[in-house]
């Protein structure tokens, strides 16, 4: 039975939903933060996600699919750029560049990330359920 | 008359691991929600059984496992196409994976009322 093999799925898919939520969580608190260039100003983290396909093996298993992040990105989208001189960190121009988050896409985004993981551990408990009453088979 | 547990039971111990194994590969699509380009696997569990039990009668191979090949995994059709090229809905993975994890338990009710048959001959 491939049991154990379900909840590394399942297990691997909730790591990616933490480190997604990791990663909204980062972009949400410096949603606001100033900074002096575009260099130095925050940019919006995405982590990135692949599929990984275990062998079929001879034994008749299929091949099941975990997820992995391949990377954490940063967003290529242009910065905002505010013109305020009294900022302490304006440039020669008096502009202040402002990270490129998007509030309400990172909201959405987290509200998806975390029915994903939710899903995930109703697919644990549910396989949980099953093997406990595979093992009490026989019994009255 | 002898009792044959391998017989008796063919049906229903592939029935199990079939379920066992759908289970892994619907747990595979939810796991992939939101991976881009991935698309949803599935298997034909009618098909799947009956092949199994064919080889089984054909080969008499031990009943452990299945019968050396594994299910023929196919795509699933999506209702909708995404952006991202990956063709996992949710709706329609989490009703797939309910309903195969009631199969599975129906599956294992037959197998305790047959072996509780089987307990009944044997105790007369």
């Amino acid at each position: 039975m491939s049991f154990r093999n379900i909840a590394q799925i399942a297990g691997s898919a909730m790591t990616a939903q933490s480190v997604r939520l990791n990663t909204i969580a980062s972009n949400l608190a410096n949603a606001d933060t100033a900074a002096a260039s575009e260099a130095q100003a925050y940019h919006a983290r995405k982590p990135v996600f692949a599929a990984v396909f275990e062998k079929a093996d001879s034994a008749g298993r299929v091949a099941g699919a975990r997820v992995q992040v391949l990377d954490v990105v940063q967003s290529a989208e242009p910065l905002r750029r505010v013109h305020d001189p009294d900022n302490p960190l304006a440039n020669e121009e008096g502009v202040v560049f402002y990270p490129n988050v998007n509030p309400v896409a990172e909201m959405t985004d987290m509200m998806s990330a975390s029915r994903a993981f939710e899903t995930n551990v109703e697919v644990l408990s549910r396989v949980n359920s099953m093997q406990q009453s595979l093992l009490r088979m026989g019994d009255e | 008359m002898a009792i044959h547990f391998d017989k008796v039971l063919a049906l229903n111990s592939h029935a199990l691991q079939l379920r066992a194994e759908r289970t892994k590969v619907l747990a595979s699509n939810l796991a992939n929600e939101s991976t881009p380009g991935y698309q949803a696997r599935d298997f034909d569990f009618a098909a799947s059984l009956r092949q199994a039990l064919g080889e089984e009668m054909l080969a008499g191979a031990p009943l452990s496992e299945l019968g050396g090949a594994a299910p023929d995994l196919l795509y699933r059709v999506p209702n909708h196409r995404s952006q991202d090229g990956n063709t996992v809905e949710l709706g329609v993975e989490q009703a797939a994976f309910a309903q195969n994890a009631a199969d599975f338990q129906v599956a294992l009710t037959f197998t305790q009322m047959k072996l509780r048959g089987l307990a009944k001959a044997i105790e007369g």
